[in-house]
Order: structure tokens, then sequence, then C-alpha cells
């Protein structure tokens, strides 16, 4: 089925009567996701959409709606504060979107987290979305079907590309989850392999990376050692110039660390198919699968 | 976002860090005034460009060195007016060098012993680290490798700040002892405030030396900052020098394009970081050479998908481009229609192949095909990319 979210999840959209807010939450409510809440302070009181009651502190949309997930989409330098404040809130899990958050304040953030029970997805990602049960994030809907291949990956268009691949091939994702192409970000590759590997209606794994930072080959060594599930992956990459960040704040090669060469080396030493190609990626899945 | 090194030692004696005294000019006029500030004895001339090895380094007219020792006033201004307005070429710079704007004049330092010492965050603890090591003055990527035990590193709680007992630890991991422990302290602690409060990803000092009178200072200065953070620090964004930065990626960041040139000859414009890297590697896999990295963002206009196709067909050594959008927020027939615009308004005369792929992709085709402009239409993006690289290869 799925894991992080599903049809029960109840989303509070921090940052609602924002332009791109406001828009993605539309469009996650068409999809079909509960979306109960949304917090902008000072415009406490209001409908968002004549349906969605609009909170001044996300503490008050836990306690008056219920939320135990939130969106977060607010700029750049209130970022940091809006998930600080759905942490100090108890929501349970905390999608991040925003994208340029200074990685000073990310460290003070993620101490903290460490400091609660929540999660954090992102920031500087796509989302999570469990197809036709909840969308929670800026992917589009439709590219995705119900099914058993979970897919994890640090970019976005990557990702719709992955899913479009599995989608086309007859399959579909039993959740998709986008951790976001920050240098600190909440939740990594290995947690959400963990997740996958526990979840029983999971029976495939897709692993994107890209250059920068060791976080891949964390989760090689964790594939290797605890999944018997088939994985195949694919690292973005290969031909960036060291030194520079590739759009990600995240995707550098720096001092020679981080290069796509050892993310791919750690990857196919875990027995993880790794595609040739980004076009390559479902039928890489398909042969670790033994269904090619 | 990198400064230069004296800009760095301005920031360094702002906060307390000793370093030696020193000049910087942009102008050969004001070579004797810099030189006449500093004190008596020896005078190091250092050229000023945004890439390491400098002192190794070799201008394109064969003059030896980017860092100078000069004896006198009149050799050190010999030494500046040969670095000055020359091109000098590092390990770091690539072979065609860098041109030299600003000369920096420092007193020469009387050196005891040469270390190592940086702070930076480390994205695996999500904490800044001190990095400091007995070996300085050399690569600390190969001290790392060959002599781990040589390096010292303090992990920094980020809500607590440096500890002193943190600061003292490295001081004497380092071999310092007495009052030029205190001293070695006193700089790693006022270096974490700097990292800190001015939002840096990464200070390096390399070499930090001690001196004979019981001093330690900072030789060299590499700052570079997180560009997420800028917003909140205007002074330090008085440091940038567009003549560091390559022309057309400073035109893109004006439309908020994220551009990075490349040394091919196929141009790439995409949606999204990841998926800009993954094309780039889809043309070298199918024996072609990008020309740039380029992702137009989740919601680009087509205002930008216009400049984005002015700033690649810019690049002179471009014969081909390719745009691959996997249309999600982004929608193709908008892609389509900037891509129809800026062929129109750049009259294109290079071929093109276009992968589009999402939410209104049959609105989005039908609009190119319409057009009247040549394009090649791909169904995926390996069909894509071995398209324009035998399109390319046949020219």
């Amino acid at each position: 089925m799925s894991v992080l979210v599903n049809k029960d999840t109840r989303v509070v959209f921090t940052g609602i009567t924002g332009k791109s807010g406001g828009f993605h939450a539309k469009l996650c409510m068409e999809y079909g996701t509960k979306v109960v809440a949304g917090v902008t302070p000072g415009k406490g009181g209001q409908k968002f959409e004549d349906a969605v009651p609009v909170f001044n502190t996300v503490a008050d949309a836990v306690e008056n709606e219920g939320a135990n997930a939130a969106c977060v989409f607010v700029p750049p330098p209130f970022a940091a504060d809006s998930i600080l404040e759905c942490l100090d809130a108890g929501v349970e899990l905390i999608i991040a979107i925003t994208e340029g958050i200074p990685v000073r304040d990310m460290a003070l953030v993620k101490k903290r987290l460490l400091e609660t029970d929540s999660r954090l997805v992102g920031p500087n990602c796509p989302g999570v979305i469990t197809p036709d049960q909840c969308k929670i994030g800026i992917m589009p809907g439709y590219i995705h079907k119900p099914g058993t291949v979970g897919i994890v990956s640090r970019s976005g268009t990557l990702t719709y590309e992955a899913v479009w691949q599995v989608t086309c091939a007859g399959l579909g994702q039993s959740t998709c989850v986008g951790i976001g192409g920050d240098p600190i970000n909440g939740t990594s590759h290995t947690d959400v392999i963990k997740l996958f590997n526990e979840d029983p209606d999971t029976e495939a794994i897709i692993m994107i990376g890209e250059i920068g930072g060791d976080a891949e080959e964390q989760a090689a060594a964790y594939i290797k050692e605890h999944v018997n599930k088939p994985v195949a992956g694919f690292i973005a990459g290969t031909t960036a110039p060291p030194g520079r960040r590739m759009g990600h704040a995240g995707a550098i090669v720096s001092g020679g660390s981080g290069t796509a060469e050892a993310k791919i080396a750690a990857m196919m030493d875990a027995g993880i198919v790794v595609a040739d190609t980004p076009s390559d990626m479902g039928q890489a899945l398909l042969r670790a699968w033994g269904k090619a | 976002m990198n400064i230069h090194e004296y800009q760095a030692k301005q920031l360094f004696e702002k906060f307390g860090i000793p370093c030696p005294k020193g000049a910087a000019t942009s102008s050969a006029e004001e070579f004797s005034s810099c030189i006449d500030s500093l004190g008596e004895g020896l005078i190091v001339v250092k050229s000023q460009i945004h890439a390491g090895g400098r002192g190794k380094g070799t201008f394109t007219d064969g003059f030896q060195g980017g860092v100078k020792l000069a004896k006198t006033k009149g050799e050190a201004i010999d030494f500046a007016n040969k670095m000055l307005g020359n091109t000098l070429v590092t390990v770091q710079t690539g072979p065609a060098g860098r041109e030299v704007q600003t000369v920096y004049f420092t007193e020469g330092a009387d050196i005891e012993k040469e270390y190592y010492l940086a702070i930076l965050m480390d994205r695996a603890t999500s904490k800044p680290v001190v990095v400091a090591s007995t070996e300085g003055g050399v690569d600390i990527e190969t001290v790392a490798e060959e002599t781990p035990e040589k390096i010292f590193k303090a992990f920094v709680d980020p809500a607590m700040g440096m500890q002193a007992h943190q600061a003292r630890k490295i001081a004497f991991s380092l071999g310092f002892e007495g009052k030029q422990a205190g001293a070695c302290a006193k700089l790693i602690f006022n270096l974490y405030k700097m990292f800190w409060e001015t939002d840096a990803s990464m200070v390096e000092i390399n070499p930090l030396i001690s001196t004979p009178d019981g001093g330690v200072m900072a030789l060299d200065a590499k700052v570079g900052f997180d560009d997420n953070a800028l917003y909140r620090h205007k002074d330090i964004v008085e440091f940038r020098d567009l003549n560091e930065e390559d022309d057309k990626e400073i035109e893109a960041s004006k439309f908020d394009l994220n551009y990075i040139a490349l040394d091919g000859n196929i141009a790439c414009l995409v949606n999204g970081a990841g998926l800009a890297m993954a094309t780039m590697d889809i043309i070298k896999h199918f024996g072609g050479e990008p020309a740039n990295f380029l992702d137009v963002g989740g919601g680009a206009t087509a205002e930008q998908v216009t400049a984005a196709f002015k700033i690649i067909l810019s690049d002179e050594n471009v014969e081909g481009i390719l745009v691959n959008i996997f249309g999600g927020i982004m929608q193709c027939d908008i892609i389509a229609e900037g891509v129809i615009a800026a062929a129109k308004a750049v009259s294109l005369d290079k071929p093109l192949v276009v992968r589009l792929e999402g939410t209104n992709v049959d609105k989005g085709k039908q609009l190119l095909a319409e057009s009247g402009i040549e394009i090649t239409s791909a169904d995926s993006l390996a069909d894509a990319a071995e398209k324009i690289v035998e399109i390319v290869k046949a020219q």
C-alpha cells in the first residue's frame, strides 16, 4: 500500500494564501488529498477556496482540524521558522517544498528535529505521493498509478521521469518520496529505503541519486545488508564539472568526494541494478525484478 | 559565492583573526602607495583570482608564479606589473586561465611552522565542523588520505555555537603550548564566529602559521558563502566580482535560470536540476558533448525560455540544441510557446531536437508542428539524445 501518507492523512498547508502555496494546495485537493487547514499568520478566520479554514498558527490547525501532516510553502527567509512551528505543534510529518532555505537555518532545524518524534521530508523537494490516496507536493498527479514500486529521489523532474517509465511499463507506485536537493535535509535515502523495506506492499524499489555528499553510498550499504527486495537505481551528474553546484544546493563534487562514479560503484556492489541512462530506469527495475 | 583573498582578509580583520598587513589595488599607479602603507621588510605580491594553486601557476606569457616574494619595493612593483592584466593559469582555472585584475601586497611573515585550518558544514552530521592539521601549506586531501592521524576535527553544536574548550583542544592537538595555544584558540573561536555570522559555506586558512615571537596568523584566506543566505548579507554581496564569472552565467542569473557553461557543442534546456544533469549525462552516453547545464526551473515563463535560448546560442561552440521538458507543473504548451517565440526572436539556425512529456503534451507538440520552425521531435529522452548527437555529428 504505502509509506508516510495515505487516504487518512490530514494535511495543513503553511503559506496557503500565497501564490504558489494556494495553487498547489488546490491541485492537491483536486487530487483527493484531505487538506484540512491552512496557516497564514494574520489571516486566521478566512476560508481558502470557500472550504478550508485558515488559522493564524499551526497549533490552532492541529487542535481544531486534527492535522497530522504539514506541507510547508513559505518563502525561504521564513521557511525554517514555519518548520520549527510545525515541530512545536507536534505535527508528525512535515513536508517542506520551499527551495532556497539557508543552510545555517537548516542546521538549527535539524538539531531541533532530532529532539522530536516528527519526520521532516525536504526541503527543496517535490513532496510525497501515494497514488490515488494522497498527494502532498508539486508533482503532477496523473503520471502516477497505484502499484507496488517505491521510488525515492533527490530530484523532482527526474522522479517524474522514473514514475512515468514505471507507469508506462504497466506497473504502479506504492509511494514516491522526494527527499530534496539540499545539503541538509530531514529524511535521507536510507530512511525511506528502510520504510519501503518494512512496507509489505512495496515489492520493489527505485532509488535515484545525484552527485554530492555520501547519502547514496550509505543507502547502498544499508541495502546490501538488509534489503532483499529488488532495487534499481540511477545517479545523475556523471558529466558534472567538479566544484560547481549543479542547480541543487547539495549537488556538488568537492575535493574528489561525492562523485557519480563512487556512488554507482557502491550501488552496484550492493546488488542494485544501475540504469545506464535516465531513459533506462524503468527497464533497469524490470531487470532487477527478473521481469525483463 | 566566492570572494578574493584580500576581501576575505578584510573580514578576518573585522572578526579579530590576525593576518599580515596588506593592501590591494587594481591600478598600477597605486602600487607604490600600497607598498608604502606596509611596514619595512619583505613584500609578498599576490595575484587575486578566484582559484587555488596561484603560487605554482604560470601566466600565459610565460611568467612563473602568481604569488611572489620581493626583497625590495622596486622588485615588488616589477612583479605586480607583470601580474596585473596578465592571465594566470593554475590547476584550478583550466587552460584558459583567469585575468588578474587586482594585485594584493602583504608584509612578509616570519614563518616558524605551517598548519591547516578550515570550517565547513558537514553534511553527514548537519553540523559545522572545524578541520585542522599540523600539515599546512600542502593539499589537505592528500594529507587526509595518506596521514589521517594528522587531521583533527571538532563538530560544533549549531544551537550552542563553538565552545572555548573545543577551540583549546584543537590548539593543543596542533602542538601549541602556553600563550601561543591561547592565541590559536582565540583565532579558531573568532573564525567560527565569522563562519556562522556571515553564513559562510566554507572558510579555509592554508597555511595558518606560527611565528617566532609567539604569534599565530592566517597567511592565506579562502572563503565561500551560502548563496541562499546572501539576501541577509548586503555587505558581502558587495564583494561579488563579476569579472570572475562567465558572462552567460551572469545573464542567466538575471532571469533566475540555473546555467553553467561547459566545453561541449550540444546545448541543452531542461526543467529541473536532476533531469538537467541526467540530460547532460545521456548526451555524453550517446557520444556527444554537452555545452552547458541549464535548469529553467519548475515554473518557467515563455520570457525565461526565450532568455535561456539567447544565452545558450551566445555560446559560439554550440552546434545543436536539445530541449527536454517533463511538464509537471510546467505545462508543455507553455514551453512550446516559449521555444517558438525564442526561435523566431533569435532567427534560430541551429538544429533543434525537442522532447516533451507530461501535462498538455499533445497541445505542445501540435504548437511546435504548426509553427513552421524546423524542429525534430523525439519520443523519449534516449531518442532525443541520440537524434541530436547524430545530427550534430553529420554536420
